[in-house]
C-alpha cells in the first residue's frame, strides 16, 4: 500500500470510480442508440457486388447514379458502348459528381473539380485524389458491378 | 519564470491558475454572491423532513423525461408513420426499447411523485402565507403533467392510445355549447386520427415543455425565496428547540442519494418490465374489452361511469365534470381559506379536506380497477 494513501483519498477514489462506472453504464446504451443508423450503414458498406438489369442501364453517351451499398456510384456508358463505374463522391469535399458528355468530363459542381470520364483520374480543380473505380462486367441480360 | 515555478510545485501552480480563473469568472458572473446565498440556506430537520424530497424527485423525473424525450425525438415520426416509427424504436433500434421504457415509466413515476409532493405540501400546510404562489404554480405544474401524460399516450398510435384519446376527448365534447367546437379543434376533425397525433406531438414536445419550464422556474425561484416551510407541529415548538441542516452540502447530498435511488428504481422497472406496444390503431375496429385509462385518470373515469349509471345521459356527465371542477377550485383556494399559522378551526377543516381528497381519489381508483 502506498504510504500517502489516506482514508480520504481512498474514499474519493472509490466514489470517483463508482461515478465513472455509473456514467459508463448510462452512456453505453445512449451511444448504441444514437449509433444505430451508422452501424446499419457500416453493415451496408460491406456490400461488394450489385447487379443491374440490362433495361436499367443508361443510354449510350449518358450516365446514372446508383446506390451501391452505403455509398453512391456513377455508371457511365460511353458512346462506344464501353462502361465504367466510379465512386460518385467527389474526393474533395464529398459532393456527388455529374457526367457531362458534351464536355467529356466528370464534373463536381460544388467547387469545380474535374475528373477523366474513362479513368476517374482527377484532372483539374481541387480534388486531391482520383475517384475510386469499380469493376463492371457485362453478362447476359445484366451488368455486375464489383468493388475491387 | 512561470514555467520554472510550475516545475517546482505543479500543484501550487495549478491552484494559483485555478484561483486566477475563478477570480476572472467571479468578477463577471458574481459567482461568490450566489455561493454566499447557497451557503446560508438551511432545511428544517424534523420527523417529516422525508417529505421534502418529493419535489426534488419530481424534478429529477422531469429531467429524465426531457433527456429521454429528446432521444425518442431522434427516431419518432409523427403523423401517419407514428406507429411504424415507435415499432422500430421498440424492436429495431439498439436500446430503443430501453429509452422508450424509461420515458413511459418515468412519466408514471412523475405523476406519482407529483401527487405525493402535493399531498405532503397540503398536510404540512406549506401553502400558507407567504407561499400561496408556490401552491398555485405547483397545481398548474400538476395540471400540465397530466396533459403531458394524456398527449404523450396517443403518440405511439396503437389501439389502446387511440381509444384512450377518443374517450378522453369526449369529456370536453360534453360541455354544453362550445364543447364540440373545442374537441374538434383539439383533435383536428370530428374524430381522432393521425392529424390528432401530429397536433398532440406539437403540444407534447414544444408547447407543454415551454410553458412547464416557465412555471417551474417561478416555482423554484419561490422556494429559493421562501425556503422550506415547517409543519404546524414544528411551529408550535419554541425557536431554540427547532433544528435545521445546511442546504449545501448536507441536504443536497441527501437529495443526490435520493435521486440515485429513484433513478435506479426507474432503470430496474424499465429493464424488468419493458413498455409494450399494442396493435396499430384502427379507427374501424371496435373498442377492446376492459379498456380503461391510465391509473392517474382512473378516479375521474370511475366518477363519470358511476354517475352515468345513476343519472344517464348528458346530465350525469356534466354533473361529474362539475364535481371535479368544484373540487379543483376548492383545492386551489385552500391557501386563502387556511392562511394563518395558528392551528385554528380553519386549519382543521383544511386537513379534513385534504384527507377527504386523498381517500376519495384512492377509493375511486381502487373501485375503478375492481369494476373492470
Amino acid at each position: 500500500m502506498p504510504a500517502d494513501l489516506t482514508r480520504r483519498k481512498l474514499i474519493w477514489g472509490g466514489l470517483g470510480a463508482a461515478a465513472a462506472a455509473y456514467a459508463g453504464a448510462l452512456g453505453y446504451p445512449v451511444y448504441r442508440y444514437l449509433a444505430d443508423p451508422a452501424e446499419e450503414a457500416a453493415e451496408l458498406a460491406k456490400v461488394t457486388e450489385m447487379e443491374l438489369p440490362e433495361e436499367e442501364l443508361p443510354a449510350a453517351g449518358s450516365a446514372t447514379i446508383l446506390q451501391f451499398g452505403a455509398r453512391k456510384a456513377i455508371l457511365i456508358r460511353h458512346d462506344d458502348d464501353t462502361m465504367v463505374c466510379f465512386s460518385a463522391v467527389c474526393t474533395h469535399l464529398g459532393c456527388t459528381v455529374a457526367y457531362q458528355a458534351d464536355q467529356d468530363r466528370i464534373y463536381c459542381a460544388c467547387h469545380g473539380g474535374v475528373y477523366d470520364p474513362r479513368t476517374g483520374q482527377n484532372v483539374s480543380g481541387p480534388p486531391p485524389r482520383p475517384l475510386e473505380e469499380f469493376n463492371v462486367e457485362r453478362l447476359d441480360g445484366k451488368v455486375v458491378i464489383r468493388r475491387a | 519564470m512561470w514555467r520554472g515555478s510550475m516545475a517546482k510545485s505543479s500543484s501550487a501552480g495549478l491552484s494559483a491558475l485555478g484561483a486566477r480563473v475563478w477570480n476572472w469568472c467571479d468578477e463577471r458572473l458574481a459567482l461568490s454572491s450566489i455561493w454566499a446565498i447557497a451557503e446560508k440556506k438551511t432545511v428544517p430537520l424534523h420527523r417529516h423532513t422525508f417529505w421534502y424530497f418529493w419535489g426534488g424527485i419530481s424534478l429529477l423525473l422531469f429531467i429524465v423525461q426531457a433527456i429521454t424525450g429528446v432521444l425518442l425525438l431522434i427516431y419518432y415520426r409523427p403523423g401517419p408513420e407514428a406507429y411504424d416509427s415507435v415499432r422500430s424504436i421498440t424492436y429495431d433500434i439498439q436500446f430503443g426499447w430501453f429509452v422508450r421504457s424509461l420515458h413511459s415509466w418515468a412519466a408514471n413515476l412523475m405523476v406519482f411523485a407529483v401527487f405525493v409532493h402535493m399531498f405532503s405540501v397540503a398536510f404540512m400546510k406549506a401553502y400558507r402565507r407567504p407561499r400561496e404562489f408556490g401552491w398555485w404554480t405547483g397545481l398548474a405544474l400538476m395540471g400540465l403533467v397530466l396533459v403531458f401524460g394524456f398527449s404523450g399516450y396517443l403518440l405511439p398510435w396503437d389501439e389502446l392510445s387511440y381509444f384512450a384519446t377518443a374517450v378522453g376527448l369526449e369529456i370536453p365534447r360534453s360541455l354544453p355549447g362550445v364543447g364540440a367546437l373545442i374537441a374538434n379543434i383539439v383533435q383536428g376533425g370530428p374524430e381522432v386520427s393521425t392529424v390528432t397525433v401530429q397536433r398532440f406531438f406539437a403540444l407534447h414536445v414544444f408547447v407543454l415543455p415551454l410553458v412547464f419550464m416557465g412555471i417551474l422556474g417561478v416555482h423554484l425561484a419561490l422556494i429559493m425565496k421562501h425556503g422550506s416551510a415547517v409543519p404546524p407541529s414544528e411551529e408550535a415548538r419554541p425557536e431554540r428547540e427547532r433544528r435545521s441542516i445546511p442546504f449545501f452540502p448536507n441536504f443536497a447530498t441527501q437529495d443526490l442519494v435520493m435521486w440515485l435511488i429513484c433513478f435506479n428504481v426507474l432503470c430496474v422497472m424499465a429493464f424488468v418490465f419493458p413498455w409494450q406496444l399494442g396493435k396499430p390503431a384502427d379507427p374501424l375496429a371496435s373498442a377492446p374489452e376492459g379498456i380503461h385509462p391510465e391509473w392517474y385518470f382512473m378516479s375521474q373515469f370511475q366518477v363519470l361511469k358511476v354517475l352515468g349509471e345513476w343519472i344517464p345521459g348528458y346530465l350525469g356527465e356534466i354533473l361529474g365534470i362539475g364535481l371535479f371542477t368544484l373540487g379543483g377550485v376548492l383545492w386551489g383556494l385552500l391557501p386563502l381559506y387556511d392562511n394563518t399559522s395558528q392551528s385554528g378551526v380553519r386549519a382543521r377543516h383544511a386537513t379534513w379536506l385534504a384527507l377527504i381528497a386523498l381517500i376519495g381519489l384512492l377509493a375511486l381508483t381502487i373501485w375503478g380497477y375492481a369494476g373492470l
